[in-house]
């Protein structure tokens, strides 16, 4: 269990507050508003972003003073995922081995790992000469490799299309439900929280709540939240609104 | 989050107290070893005022004349202007003494020059003297200012000039409205720039000036030590040098400096006013005549040579050829060494450290040399340090250029990639060959060029510590000059060029091969 106890993420002009578990193998998505905290309670749990007050725990464990790569932790970043002068091969192989090469049975499980998630064959190639979702799917196949228990995902799939982002969150939730990892995955979109099936954390106002049903929640929102999805209606409904939200706040 | 002390780190933070030591130490030396200002003769006050007004000069005319070539270049499109904005980039790897020869069989006695002059009964001009000195300068940094100037024009956003053709702006308004303000924030750092290295002309004053009319501090500080191995004026000499360098360093640094090594300049400024092309065309041709004219002379009187150049040519070329070699290996080294431990470092404590590794700009390598030459002779022959201080003075003065382009490289991969490299564990060895040095390889090779392109045309430090059995080719060609053995000279100096050029080519093309955005 992942556990954020009082935990206070303090950045130069503001804090995100945090107090909530998430059970082993569950699957939570991360909505609220842009700026809210959501890639911020990530890169918390990261390590990428200290604690000022309180702890995270993983069964127990205190995590939150350990380096990043210490971490039950493997993070799909919202871009700059893969290193452009690596094949996927290559990306992928860092799950396993960071800093050296890898032996014949590890080969093996990057190459069945590429194809578990659809990229058979295209293991020679660099990520720019890979689609969006292709690069996705390499991102998503290391951190499935690095064989930590807790997969967070900040927005990678924002920048595909609808029926392709629907695609790589089934993906996710099939690689990670099979080996029972918890995923974290921030999102934007009611839909891709229903995708997912599980609970929802709702981030704002610098607090994250604590996960509960998603169903329930969309179905009766808290003010917060209402404002927020209002947005994303009148954003859906109105061609003419500037584009959505752009990076979120790390 | 914890961090253990890191190998690279440390490495970086040596490297930079390593070049301070060099410099500051090289410093203490000559101010321990200069009794005072009292042994300095008249004469080397004039070094002191010609080096000062001559780098004035050179820099006005320079700059003053690369503004019409860089507005020529900046609204007109032609083929090879690529290449003659490349070309206008090169006079930085070209050494010295290998142009000044083109400039010699251009504008000498005997040159084409005087041949044209003669024919139409007219009496020649020489080249040797102050005029000369300047005419060398102006050669070496009218590119150099243009490709300045040039950067101004093309930073101009395009969308300035639309507005304009949108309003009917004539040319006379677009200048005043548009160019005119660019080049006010572009041209004092044009200036300066120019000014600063003309004020460190060695080479240049060795060969064409000399005298009491044309002598800079740089010559003088040799002279004080081959004629009169006087090292205590050599060193009063190299106090004065300091200080101008420092004076016109600071003042550089505080204007705006502007970007000259390295950029896409190929873009030409889309524009809708209509002037005629002949002012333009006449400037390009001009600057592309003068710059071009001494190569081509040289490599027409060199090429019959270049097939049986006497051995102790191809003897110093290999020396050139090992300094440079070594020269470019600790320069890159130290850059990045430094440039990680900055980019690690961060804050207060990665300035020093990059601060500390600029400081070769600080001194020139004439009192670089000064130093060490009076800090090693007690213990070592001259000549026998002479490879090595070369290799060691050349690198400390390319590590400003080098962490230039490799600083703020790091630095962007850290950025860009550092977050996932620290998610991974990846570290130590494995990151540097995984990550920062893949992504590096640009301005690595490029870096790594530019240091043995500058090493192998150095003639300074070298002609201060050198015996003819351990001379490089410009040492060596510049003796082949002085025996007016100008055939052989030509040669050697073809040689030193396509050797300058291809250690630059080789090591910038390694960088670009394969490299990936």
């Amino acid at each position: 269990m992942l556990t954020l106890d009082r935990a206070v993420a303090r950045l130069p002009d503001w804090t995100l507050a945090a107090d909530l578990s998430v059970e082993r193998a569950a699957q939570v998505a991360v909505m609220g508003p842009s700026g809210a905290g959501k890639s911020t309670l990530l890169a918390a749990i990261g390590g990428f972003v200290p604690l000022s007050a309180g702890r995270i725990t993983w069964d127990g464990v205190r995590i939150d003073t350990r380096a990043p790569a210490e971490r039950p932790v493997a993070t799909i970043f919202q871009d700059d995922n893969l290193f452009p002068h690596l094949s996927a091969f290559e990306n992928v192989g860092l799950g396993i081995a960071p800093n050296r090469r890898l032996v014949g049975a590890e080969r093996d499980r990057v190459e069945d790992m590429l194809a578990r998630v659809g990229l058979e064959g295209m293991g020679a190639r660099k990520p720019a000469a890979l689609s969006g979702g292709e690069q996705s799917r390499v991102a998503l196949a290391r951190a499935v490799l690095q064989d930590r228990p807790v997969i967070l995902l900040d927005e990678p799939f924002a920048a595909l299309g609808p029926a392709l982002k629907a695609e790589m969150i089934d993906l996710v939730s099939e690689l990670a439900g099979a080996r029972g990892r918890t995923v974290l995955m921030v999102t934007h979109d009611p839909r891709d929280a229903r995708r997912l099936g599980g609970d929802t954390i709702l981030v704002a106002e610098g607090r994250a709540e604590p996960p509960a049903p998603t169903g329930a929640l969309l179905a009766k929102p808290p003010p917060a939240l209402a404002a927020y999805l209002g947005q994303v209606e009148a954003r859906g409904s109105n061609a003419y609104l500037p584009p959505g939200p752009g990076r979120e706040r790390t | 989050m914890a961090r253990r002390p890191r190998t690279l780190t440390v490495l970086g933070v040596g490297a930079s107290v390593a070049v301070a030591a060099l410099v500051l130490g090289a410093l203490a030396a000559i101010l321990v070893r200069a009794g005072g200002f009292a042994g300095l003769r008249p004469s080397d006050w004039g070094a002191v005022r010609f080096t000062l007004w001559q780098a004035a000069l050179s820099a006005l005319l320079s700059v003053g004349l690369a503004v019409p070539v860089a507005r020529g270049l900046a609204r007109r499109r032609f083929p090879g202007r690529g290449l003659l904005v490349t070309l206008m980039g090169a006079p930085f790897i070209l050494p010295v003494i290998v142009a000044i020869l083109g400039l010699l069989t251009v504008f000498g006695r005997g040159g084409w020059v005087n041949d044209a002059l003669g024919a139409v009964g007219l009496p020649p001009v020489g080249i040797y003297g102050a005029h000369g000195v300047i005419l060398a300068h102006v050669f070496f940094n009218l590119p150099l200012a243009t490709r300045l100037i040039l950067q101004g024009w093309q930073d101009i956003p395009a969308e300035r000039f639309r507005l304009a053709a949108n309003l009917g702006l004539s040319p006379a308004r677009i200048a005043r409205l548009i160019e005119w303000p660019m080049l006010r924030a572009t041209l004092p750092g044009a200036l300066l720039v120019v000014f600063v290295v003309c004020t460190t002309s060695f080479a240049v004053a060795l060969t064409l000036g000399g005298g009491p009319r044309a002598t800079t501090i740089e010559l003088a500080i040799y002279q004080a030590f081959r004629f009169d191995f006087d090292l205590g004026r050599a060193a009063a000499l190299a106090l004065l040098q300091l200080a101008v360098t420092a004076v016109a360093g600071l003042v550089a640094l505080r204007a705006t400096m502007p970007e000259a090594v390295g950029r896409g300049l190929d873009r030409p400024v889309q524009r809708w006013d209509r002037v005629p092309p002949w002012a333009d065309v006449a400037w390009i041709a001009l600057a592309a005549a003068f710059l071009l004219a001494p190569l081509a002379a040289l490599a027409r009187r060199g090429m019959p040579a270049l097939t049986d150049l006497p051995a102790p040519v191809w003897q110093a070329a290999g020396r050139s050829v090992a300094v440079a070699a070594v020269s470019a290996l600790v320069c890159v080294a130290m850059a990045v060494a430094i440039a990680v431990a900055a980019a690690r470092l961060g804050g207060a404590r990665a300035t020093a450290v990059e601060l500390a590794g600029m400081l070769g700009l600080a001194a020139s390598p004439l009192v670089l040399g000064t130093g060490l030459f009076i800090v090693t002779y007690p213990y070592v022959r001259p000549q026998d340090a002479a490879l090595a201080v070369t290799a060691v003075v050349n690198a400390a003065m390319a590590l400003p250029f080098a962490l230039r382009a490799l600083v703020p490289a790091v630095a962007r991969v850290e950025a860009e990639y550092g977050r996932l490299a620290d998610a991974l564990g990846l570290r130590g060895a494995a990151r540097m060959r995984r990550l920062v040095l893949p992504r590096i390889r640009r301005p690595l090779g490029f870096a790594a060029g530019l240091a043995a392109a500058l090493s192998m045309g150095d003639l300074g430090v070298i002609a201060l510590f050198a015996d003819p059995g351990s001379a490089t080719l410009p040492l060596q060609l510049y003796r082949l000059m002085g025996a007016y053995r100008m055939d052989e000279a030509a040669g050697a100096a073809l040689l030193l060029l396509g050797l300058s050029l291809a250690a630059f080519w080789i090591c910038d093309r390694g960088g670009r091969v394969d490299a990936d955005a």
